[in-house]
């Protein structure tokens, strides 16, 4: 799809370097005349909208690594002296924090649109594998720059996660505690452990930004899927990604950025927890440890197991799953459009993930009361994490088997240029 | 909402005959604020009779570390001078030494001091935790820098605390010996005597000291405390949204023009 390089230099100096280093022509091909599919809608403004993200805290994050201190007694001091003193501090931090929740909304709303249309599909595996990479990386990011400000959900979150890796003692005896002594530098989170977070959260982002270099790189080769999930089949499909997908990806981004703005500026705690205000207590444990709410959903799973070590291996399965997504699903059609039933699992499963994130926000013991009967949430968690493994392991397989497809048509020109009802 | 939804479902369901249910405390109280809603600010006089409450009766036992005298002067602060500011700090006594002839204490041997200056933060009534568990029954009082940022419903939690004695307990709840009943409080059972009375304080600007009035006041002063840079914040969202409104109107100007011929 990427066909031939168009790439004309226009001046000596730029003749000069194509024949050194072809960079501007790279950036030409790709981001210039890049053949894109003409129908893409809204939810495909969301690549342009990560990378912005990811640009976002880097920048901020850096800025904030100048004045913060990854010290035990000193880390909690230094952020709030960057609430109050450092110059813009506060607008540089809430954007920083408020950003890891807008970085995650889009990342969700960018895997539910791959899963929905069907993007994992053949030719597209590696670059799906590649995004389920990146949201790894991304949560492990997440969850270091947490524990940097050494607020009590900071020092508990850090204490719960890193304890999860206690549990192959019951594989091997002691296995498990001497992961957790080697991760944590001691026998307890403590300084080490705010330190090597500290150098892992400076060190993963540039690691994403990698990952996403490779991701867009596979996405160079075929070229974008589309709502329609059939091939480009001529130039009649496509128009060129500057300025058509330049002017459409910036007017959406102006939209997340005032959504993301509004979130700063007028609710900056919206996201935050209380607690992580009261500098962090070994002695004190608070009555509920809550994940941020783009972990909740697995922490959910890891709950619903009564048994420490088997709900570990549900929450790494539920992510490992991820990654073999393009080989369980066996429908010969990518898009959701024309697929009557897998339409309503998908839909199903995304409320799954809600109700799951809603189980994984309250605590452990919580019920809820359905006239007079008491339904603990527990079950409702076991429920979500059975239908998780189910839609991928079961129903994927399965339904691209049983299911009989609307017809396809014949070309993305000819509905979004002729019909009515698949106009963009 | 949702929580409303489902208390208010519980609270049926159990019927009012249960009896009351005291290991959950009472919603805080509905108290609204000058500061809350995108173009709040904080009302400088009850930031100004606020501090006068932290440092007449909260300062006897709870810190205020994280706050310095400058901030007293600073703009979306209180709004007192500079000189007020310089003032206000030097009535405090500030941990000294060595001096110049390497001695930390003073020949009685209590530790040399110095007047605060605006770079000085508050300092604490207490020299470390213990003495301060050893004046109030064990309790140790928290600082109060974030305490409405670390706790859920910020001002109208402390509002609600400081304004929460004085109630009967349920028949059967015990109060435990040296405790205080205070329903807003997680548990109940508050070691913080009941801080404020009527006219506690005297305000300077004639305000009359009613308690609700006092506890409006200090828990406007720890709002600010807690977030000096409100004003600023929403001042510059509502100069950021003015923005953003209109380049995302260009833009999907450009947006449509440029996709004219090929919808």
């Amino acid at each position: 799809m990427a066909g031939q390089s168009t790439y004309v230099p226009a001046t000596g100096f730029t003749r000069w370097l194509d024949k050194r280093l072809p960079i501007l022509r790279l950036a030409h091909d790709t981001m210039t005349t890049f053949p894109t599919p003409r129908n893409l809608n809204v939810w495909y403004t969301f690549g342009g909208i990560l990378t912005f993200c990811l640009g976002v805290q880097i920048v901020t994050g850096i800025v904030l690594a100048m004045h913060y201190v990854p010290n035990a007694d000193l880390a909690f001091d230094s952020v709030d002296t960057i609430m109050r003193d450092v110059n813009y501090g506060w607008l540089i931090r809430t954007v920083h924090a408020t950003g890891a929740s807008m970085f995650f909304l889009a990342v969700y709303l960018h895997m539910f649109r791959g899963l929905y249309y069907g993007s994992y599909k053949a030719p597209r595996e590696v670059i799906w594998i590649l995004g389920v990479l990146i949201y790894l990386l991304m949560m492990g990011t997440a969850f270091f720059g947490y524990v940097l400000p050494w607020g009590q959900m900071s020092f508990w979150g850090a204490t719960v996660i890193t304890s999860l890796f206690s549990a192959l003692d019951q594989i091997i005896p002691h296995l498990g505690t001497a992961i957790t002594t080697w991760l944590w530098g001691g026998f307890a989170v403590g300084d080490a452990t705010l330190n090597r977070f500290f150098s892992l959260h400076y060190l993963l982002p540039f690691v994403i930004a990698g990952v996403v270099g490779l991701h867009i790189w596979a996405l160079h080769v075929p070229g974008n899927n589309n709502p329609l999930g059939i091939d480009v089949k001529g130039p009649q499909d496509t128009l060129s990604f500057h300025p058509y997908y330049t002017a459409k990806d910036a007017f959406y981004l102006s939209l997340f950025v005032i959504l993301f703005a509004g979130f700063v500026f007028f609710a900056p705690d919206f996201f935050g927890n209380p607690d992580n205000s009261i500098q962090a207590n070994p002695l004190v444990t608070p009555p509920d440890i809550v994940p941020e709410w783009y972990l909740l959903p697995f922490y959910a799973m890891l709950r619903s197991v009564p048994q420490k070590l088997i709900g570990v291996l549900v929450l790494v399965g539920a992510l490992v799953t991820l990654f073999f997504v393009p080989w369980l699903d066996t429908s010969k059609v990518r898009s959701c459009r024309f697929r009557p039933l897998m339409k309503q699992f998908f839909w199903l499963f995304a409320a799954d993930c809600l109700m799951l994130g809603y189980v994984g926000s309250q605590s452990a013991d919580a019920a809820l009361n359905l006239g007079g009967t008491q339904l603990p949430l527990v079950w409702l968690a076991r429920l979500g994490t059975a239908y998780f493994y189910a839609f991928f392991w079961l129903l994927m397989p399965l339904i691209g088997l049983i299911e009989k497809p609307k017809p396809l048509p014949d070309s993305i020109a000819k509905p979004v240029l002729g019909g009515k009802g698949e106009r963009k | 909402m949702k929580i409303a939804f489902f208390a208010l479902a519980l609270g049926i369901s159990l019927g009012s005959a249960a009896a009351e249910d005291t290991s959950v405390p009472y919603p805080i109280k509905d108290v609204h604020w000058g500061f809350e809603g995108p173009i709040g600010t904080y009302d400088r006089g009850a930031l100004q009779r606020g501090f006068q409450v932290y440092k007449e009766v909260c300062s006897a036992c709870h810190s205020l570390n994280l706050v310095g005298f400058h901030d007293l002067a600073a703009p979306g602060g209180p709004g007192f001078s500079e000189a007020q500011a310089k003032a206000i700090a030097a009535g405090y006594k500030i941990i000294a030494g060595p001096n110049d002839k390497g001695e930390t204490t003073d020949a009685n041997g209590n530790p040399l001091t110095r007047p605060g200056i605006l770079a000085d933060h508050f300092p604490p009534p207490f020299p470390n935790e213990e003495a301060a568990r050893a004046s109030n029954g064990g309790a140790l009082p928290p600082d109060l820098s974030l305490i409405e940022k670390a706790r859920a419903g910020g001002a109208a939690y402390v509002y609600s605390i400081v304004t929460g004695f004085g109630q009967e307990p349920p028949p059967g709840f015990k109060v435990q010996q040296g405790k205080y009943y205070n329903p807003y409080f997680a548990g109940r059972n508050i070691s913080m005597p009941p801080p404020l009375t009527a006219d506690s304080v005297t305000f300077s600007d004639g305000t009359k000291a009613s308690v609700e009035q006092e506890a409006h006041d200090v828990a406007t002063f720890l709002a600010w405390a807690s977030e000096p840079k409100l004003e600023e914040r929403h001042r510059t969202g509502l100069e950021v949204m003015a923005f953003l409104a209109l380049l995302a109107g260009l833009l999907f100007l450009t947006y449509r023009k440029v996709w004219k011929d090929e919808h």
